[in-house]
């Protein structure tokens, strides 16, 4: 039988607010154990929680960035369940009346773009995290993420494949980064992913049986975890079995999802409005104010390199994936606009080798995008031939220094002047008389050779182009 | 509408109450008391009303996104049965 994947994401983006959602306790990650847990966090008694203004923007950000309905009244419900990192017994979150509902993102798939309606995204508070190392066969509790906002991104089972999962996993990953609302950070849990995944015969109109997997905190891990799960499903079905709606923990190490041995009733959540918090509103001119601040998205920034700046897709999309890399390389492209292909295949190949070796983020790339631009544009204009224009680049990323500072002092300016490359040609041919008896003989091979010695003897600041002339007019002399 | 001893004994995990099972059958009936109760309201028609989010008439007023709490956490602890390393101790919590 023909099988048919279906899958549904739910996201988790840390929202990147200073303080928390409900109280003034920092969000900033790594502190000492419970130093940033205040008394809302802690749940004491008498504490009343009050909403973080930067958080609801950014809900509304993301959700006009999907095209979606932002709710003028949205209301906080509280999710009961029992747990120790949880100390209220509740979750704050939302239950009827998300903030953001009915939007859509555009993700690539093999076959093309494709659209994937987003059912909703809500507003909700993180937990605190337990650590089951041994403390005399007890647990360690750390309140410190308690009240980190998050939102919770929830996508309609449109995807019908692990990679279109992984797709949209990144789609939403860059977007969330572009917005400026979440840092992304997988390791440090800023993005975390739970998949549904079901299978069903091909042509059937009903969904199978669903399984959630845990734990999906890389774009590789939600390919391999969701195709062990299909076929764990598919072998399970023809083999006379049945599907049970259950929640799995992918485990990467032995790449296979194990049941999670739910407690009894633990799905019984009991929500009901958060009689401490009154409904938030978000009025037309805040979703107005919102609009206006929104950057140019990503897949519209890829569009726009393609065709005003005439990259390739690939390149394009490289260069689009981090805003920050992306705004390095509008910023040099605008010393030096007639020659973008160029400009990019520098940050790509020079620059990115460049922060790679010394670990580095493009914020702090010792060479600025400006000068990165004016470098390219001496390479360009010929002042400087390509390897030439690496040495220079070499010496700027270790001096700071810009390019036309260093290409005076260092002497490094291309020769093209004919009369000084033409001294250095006659030497060499008069050196060489054996190679270029091969030359005129057919082999063309030689003049590369010869060329070198050109360059070599002009400390490689020849014209090589204009070499390669000189030579040929020379010997046909 | 009735609660069952056995749906009594359900809320009372999810809500981590003991409960003497002698008592089930009494309060199983007290709450089927205040459900009859509540169920008079389902005699008003109910379907042109929005449905209440809170009682107050109001919205929520927002906050700046600002730190504005301090490191307590040795003053906060002093109340914990158990601590270390800064950590609240709990009995062991198996997934």
């Amino acid at each position: 039988m023909q099988w048919e994947t279906v899958i549904g994401l739910e996201i988790h983006a840390q929202l990147a607010t200073r303080s928390k959602i409900f109280s003034g306790a920092s969000t900033a990650y790594g502190a000492e154990p419970n130093t940033q847990a205040c008394a809302v966090d802690l749940g004491l008694p008498g504490v009343l929680p009050v909403v973080n203004r930067e958080a609801i923007t950014m809900a509304v950000r993301f959700g006009l960035a999907i095209d979606a309905q932002i709710a003028p009244l949205s209301v906080f419900a509280r999710k009961n369940y029992f747990y120790p990192d949880l100390p209220k017994g509740y979750q704050i979150s939302q239950y009827e009346d998300p903030i953001v509902a009915r939007g859509r993102i555009d993700i690539d798939t093999e076959q093309g773009a494709k659209t994937i309606n987003i059912t909703r995204a809500h507003l909700e508070e993180d937990a605190g995290k337990s650590l089951h190392e041994d403390f005399h066969g007890a647990t360690g509790i750390d309140l410190n993420r308690a009240g980190t906002p998050l939102l919770e991104i929830v996508s309609e089972p449109e995807m019908r494949s692990a990679q279109e999962a992984a797709s949209y996993m990144r789609e939403i990953h860059r977007l969330v980064r572009y917005l400026g609302i979440c840092d992304g950070n997988m390791q440090e849990g800023s993005f975390r992913c739970d998949a549904n995944v079901s299978v069903r015969p091909v042509g059937q109109a009903e969904f199978g049986t669903r399984a959630e997997i845990k734990n999906l905190n890389s774009f590789r891990f939600i390919e391999r975890a969701i195709e062990y799960e299909v076929e764990r499903q598919i072998d399970l079905i023809e083999s006379g079995g049945k599907v049970v709606q259950e929640t799995r923990l992918y485990d990467p190490d032995k790449d296979e999802t194990r049941s999670l041995r739910s407690k009894e009733d633990a799905h019984d959540y009991r929500y009901f409005p958060d009689p401490d918090l009154l409904p938030v509103a978000v009025t037309q001119a805040d979703i107005d104010a919102v609009r206006a601040s929104l950057p140019e998205l990503p897949r519209q920034k890829i569009a726009r390199f393609v065709t005003e700046l005439g990259l390739g897709r690939e390149e394009a999309t490289t260069l689009a994936n981090d805003a920050e890399v992306a705004a390095y390389f509008e910023r040099a492209v605008a010393v030096h606009p007639a020659s973008a292909r160029q400009v990019a295949n520098w940050v790509m190949g020079e620059l990115f080798a460049a922060l790679n070796r010394d670990n580095l983020a493009i914020s702090a790339s010792p060479i600025k995008a400006e000068d990165l631009g004016r470098l390219v544009e001496r390479v360009t204009d010929g002042t400087l031939s390509g390897k030439l224009g690496k040495q220079v680049f070499q010496s700027m990323w270790t001096s700071g220094r810009d390019a036309d500072a260093i290409i005076e002092a260092e002497g490094l300016r291309q020769v093209s002047d004919t009369t000084l490359i033409e001294v250095a040609v006659r030497e060499v041919l008069a050196a060489n008389a054996d190679q270029v008896e091969q030359f005129r003989a057919g082999k063309d091979k030689v003049l590369g050779f010869l060329v070198g010695q050109v360059m070599k003897k002009t400390g490689g600041k020849a014209n090589p182009a204009l070499v390669n002339e000189l030579i040929r007019t020379e010997i046909a002399r | 509408m009735a609660i069952s001893n056995e749906e009594v004994a359900a809320v009372a995990r999810l809500a981590r109450l003991g409960l003497d099972p002698e008592d089930i059958p009494g309060y199983a009936a007290q709450l089927s008391g205040i459900l009859a109760f509540v169920a008079r309201l389902n005699e008003v028609d109910t379907s042109a009303i929005e449905p209440l989010a809170h009682p107050l008439d109001l919205h929520a007023r927002l906050r700046e996104d600002a730190v504005t709490e301090s490191d307590q956490r040795d003053a906060f602890q002093t109340h914990a049965p158990a601590v270390e390393a800064g950590l609240y101790l709990v009995p062991k919590v198996i997934e």
